[in-house]
């Protein structure tokens, strides 16, 4: 079981507490398939990936951010047991989304950038770790059920 | 990977505009990194890490000073940064994987001041950027 210690949970909840979760998650994902292009691969059905604007425009990758970020939430819910929050999300991603489990950690590394440019300073080092920290708690958890 | 000419009109924008607070943005970089991957401070055990450390802010200024000579010689980052690759490869051997940790704090540092300057294109292109340095900087390793 991860250790979170009152502080990080704090920081967490904090910025958690103040993110639209639609908007945030959107523009994570939509930075992903950008910023990272052979992510796009797992999307061939979301239409019009041709452009940066095309992706950030595309009503699919809104949606689908959104769902991926509304999913986050239920980890920040469930601090104390991440993996068996993730468990059956694992097993999906293996087993009929053949995601490699190494976009988990790019997308969890594009969140904490598109946190830090809407928090600005309050965006702390102490802050930043407590997330980094989230987002590679995440990453193990989606990645545990592989087989 | 190749940095097209857009990422290096994207690169060279960025650094004309932050590259003026090149040493306080080096120096909150590398008081990231050493915040959220405390396994980066094994390389420093001979300095002070504390907050306002001014070996950190010493360190930092030169790191900065590094990317603004990649961004102003992006068309040939191997040759801006020969010397550093060799000092890489010899003497500080410092993991590759490390790069990747420093070039996330950076990104971290500029959206986190400059919000509006990193659009998700010029995120990819500095992200790319970074990379390149990063794979410079270790060409040498074996």
């Amino acid at each position: 079981m991860v250790h979170w210690s009152a502080e990080e949970k704090q920081l967490i909840a904090g910025v958690w507490a103040k993110v639209n979760v639609e908007e945030c998650g959107a523009e994570a994902l939509a930075r992903l398939l950008i910023v990272y292009p052979w992510t796009q691969r797992f999307f061939d059905n979301f239409g019009n990936l041709s452009s940066p604007t095309a992706i950030i425009g595309n009503p699919k990758v809104r949606a689908h951010g959104k769902k991926v970020l509304t999913s986050f939430g239920e980890a920040i819910k469930n601090l104390d047991n991440i993996k068996g929050t993730y468990s059956k999300l694992s097993e999906l991603h293996c087993e009929k989304l053949h995601v490699d489990p190494e976009n988990f950690r790019l997308l969890g590394d594009i969140l904490v950038i598109v946190l830090a440019s809407h928090f600005g300073r309050e965006f702390t080092p102490a802050c930043q770790f407590a997330w980094q920290k989230l987002v590679g708690v995440v990453a193990h958890a989606l990645a545990r059920k592989y087989h | 990977m190749v940095l097209s000419a857009n990422d290096k009109s994207n690169v060279k924008a960025v650094f004309g505009k932050i590259g003026g607070q090149a040493e306080e943005l080096g120096a909150e970089t590398l008081d990231r990194m050493f915040h959220a991957y405390p396994q980066t401070k094994t390389y420093f055990p001979h300095f002070d890490l504390s907050k306002g450390s001014a070996q950190v802010k010493g360190h930092g200024k030169k790191v900065a000073a590094a990317l603004v000579e990649a961004a102003n010689h992006v068309d040939d980052i191997a040759g801006a940064l020969s010397k550093l690759s060799d000092l890489h490869a010899q003497k500080l051997r410092v993991d590759p994987v490390n790069f990747k940790l420093l070039g996330q704090c950076f990104l971290v540092v500029v959206a986190s001041h400059h919000p509006a300057l990193l659009t998700p294109e010029v995120h990819a292109s500095l992200d790319k950027f970074l990379c390149s340095v990063g794979t410079v900087l270790t060409a040498k390793y074996r």
